[in-house]
């Protein structure tokens, strides 16, 4: 393999790109895994729905998948919300959601896959768009219009979560409710409210991501499990709840994937995450910019 | 009930039913009871460290695998060189101690965390290791492995009865090895482990290493059962291999049998592998495996503690309290206390 500077630059560049994109694969995680200690390894099916939706809607109506998702995103948020409140009164009340909540999120995992193979079968499906075809280019940089507009949407949606955490009373609230569930409940918020919320978000924004997913490739039910590896790899390196710590783990990560499979073949890239994760939890628990 | 006393019932248990099916006359039926066979053993393996410790293991479909491939590189290495073959029960310990060695290293990175690593970690591996598989192409890569098997095997005679005897065997061998661990210091240690591990870790128990010892037998027994699996089916691919299928079946199992004592396993994996077969063959094998998804949901959110579970409350409500809650009621209408 000849070693080009071009090359390195293009991967470098596209990794850049797609860690955004990664971004907001894990902005919902980072939100339930990270701050609400919820370990919803179901996320990629959600974001699987919202790619299957944003096709249907995109294959008869014609509407760009990122405005259906959108769209979609309060349906996506009431659907958190029940989910949320059948694993609290099944789970997290008994104590029991170290095993058997694990079970029921990926028995949920399970159903959503299996039955999407059922209805679409395991064909790849994808959509169209005006920027899905074109590229820019800058003298040897190629940007790809189908990443980069994920890459900015989704750099949106993880600082608009961010200014929700920080700047709001229920997100600050929800901040709370991971340091001191008493506490909240002694300034009269209820706790179990503040985290049904929460989790309603953290399923919303897998919409968003669904129709990110299918801009950039072409999706079929089983994808989503490249990207459980991915997604915890990214929360645990980002500090596990910090929304700027995601976006920066999510770009390196990028970057690590695109320089792998530029020079060694794209079927060595999703085994970079695990190697990430691993060496994440071996070296540095806390993460990045772990609190 | 002493252990080689249980053992002996086993032993005998299995020679009635292989005696039987020998006498049914049917190769159909060792073909499917194989597959059932091979679930208990995996179901029996992930709660060793699931039902015992507390630890969910999401890769069971990993270690499987890595038993299965273990033996494909052997057959290459010996078709290939001449050599002559391995007999299948040493391909079996070699696959067995690749899977508990993997197991180990894994469970030394990420159990000295929280919990939730370890399966996220191992939710991982599997997605890994298939790519180190389909990578490589000694085993097959992404095409797949061929293994020829033998017709007959001397002196049991058809190859099928002796890839269901040895599967046999090895289920009867982790339901010892579960129930061993249940009564023994070793099981107590995982129970506590898997109450209160700050506790146990403050009463002077060895969390990581009893930790360790699970994940390292847990992962040995799967890989195990995975290394006769390409003598099975002839045609060993990666994507069926490290299919999810076996990971929710090896979880669903125990969870709906029962997690809290060997039985459990037993009676899932019996039921659940039955039902699989019949539905595999009367309806369709995705919609048999959606099946195990919503039965595993259902099963962990209205009956945590499975069939065992529901069996024992069952058989503990006393009749007297029928009859005091009936006089109760006809006293005071309404007030059932």
């Amino acid at each position: 393999m000849v070693f080009s500077l071009d090359l390195l630059i293009n991967a470098v560049v596209s990794g850049i790109l797609i860690g955004g994109f990664y971004a907001a694969v894990t902005s919902g995680v980072s939100l339930s895994f990270g701050i609400l200690d919820i370990v919803n390894i179901a996320h990629p099916a959600f974001i699987i729905l919202g790619s299957y939706i944003a096709y249907i809607v995109n294959a008869n109506l014609g509407i760009d998948p990122i405005l259906t998702s959108i769209a979609m995103m309060p349906a996506f948020f009431v659907l958190g919300s029940g989910i949320y409140q059948v694993y609290y009164v099944s789970f997290e009340k008994r104590g029991q959601e170290s095993l058997r909540g694990l079970a029921f999120f990926f028995g949920l995992l399970f159903i959503t896959e299996v039955t999407l193979v059922l209805y679409f079968g395991v064909d790849y499906r994808y959509v169209e768009a005006s920027y899905i075809g074109p590229s820019w280019h800058f003298g040897i940089l190629d940007i790809p219009m189908r990443i980069l507009v994920p890459c900015l949407v989704s750099l949106l949606l993880t600082a608009g979560l961010q200014i929700f955490l920080t700047r709001t009373f229920v997100g600050r609230a929800v901040m709370a409710v991971a340091q001191d569930q008493l506490a909240l409940r002694l300034m009269a918020v209820d706790p179990i409210r503040i985290k049904r919320i929460a989790f309603g978000v953290s399923i919303a924004t897998a919409s968003l991501a669904g129709a990110f997913l299918i801009i950039i490739q072409p999706v079929e039910p089983s994808v989503g499990r490249e990207y459980i590896g991915r997604i915890f790899a990214i929360c645990v390196l980002g500090g596990m709840g910090s929304l700027p710590g995601t976006v920066i783990a999510a770009m390196l990560l990028g970057i690590v994937e695109s320089i792998t499979a530029t020079f060694y073949g794209p079927s060595w890239a999703p085994a970079v995450s695990f190697g990430f994760l691993l060496l994440t939890l071996a070296v540095r628990p806390a993460g990045l910019l772990g609190r | 009930m002493r252990t080689p006393v249980f053992l002996l019932v086993w032993v005998a248990i299995s020679a009635v039913v292989f005696a039987g099916s020998v006498w049914l006359g049917n190769d159909y039926i060792f073909f499917a009871g194989y597959v059932v066979l091979q679930y208990v053993v995996l179901g029996t393996a992930w709660n060793i460290l699931g039902g015992y410790c507390g630890y969910v293991n999401f890769g069971s479909a990993a270690f499987f695998a890595l038993g299965a491939y273990s033996s494909v590189a052997i057959y290459r290495l010996v078709t290939e060189n001449d050599l002559y073959g391995l007999p299948l029960p040493l391909l079996m310990l070699i696959g067995g101690l690749v899977s508990g060695v993997v197991g180990f290293g894994m469970g030394y990175l990420t159990l000295r965390l929280r919990g939730a690593f370890f399966a996220i970690a191992t939710l991982a591996l599997a997605v890994v290791l298939q790519t180190l598989v389909v990578n490589w192409d000694y085993v097959g890569g992404s095409r797949g492995a061929y293994i020829i098997r033998p017709e007959r095997i001397e002196p049991i005679g058809n190859y099928i009865q002796y890839l269901f005897l040895l599967m046999m065997a090895l289920a009867v061998g982790a339901l010892t090895i579960a129930r061993l661990i249940e009564h023994s210091r070793l099981g107590y240690g995982f129970a506590s482990i898997r109450d209160d591990e700050l506790a146990a870790e403050a009463s002077g128990v060895p969390t990581l290493r009893l930790k360790l010892i699970a994940t390292t037998i847990s992962g040995a027994l799967m890989g195990m059962a995975g290394a006769p699996f390409p003598y099975y089916i002839g045609y060993l691919q990666p994507s069926s291999t490290f299919g999810l299928d076996y990971a929710v079946n090896s979880i669903a199992m125990p969870l709906i049998g029962g997690t809290t004592s060997w039985v459990g396993p037993l009676i899932g994996a019996l039921l659940l592998g039955s039902l699989q077969q019949i539905a595999t063959v009367t309806i369709s094998s995705a919609v048999n495996l959606l099946i195990v998804g919503c039965l595993l949901v259902i099963f962990v959110v209205i009956a945590p503690n499975g069939i065992v579970g529901l069996v024992h409350t069952y058989l503990q409500r006393k009749p007297e309290d029928f009859v005091g809650r009936r006089r109760v009621e006809a006293e005071m209408p309404g007030k059932v206390p």
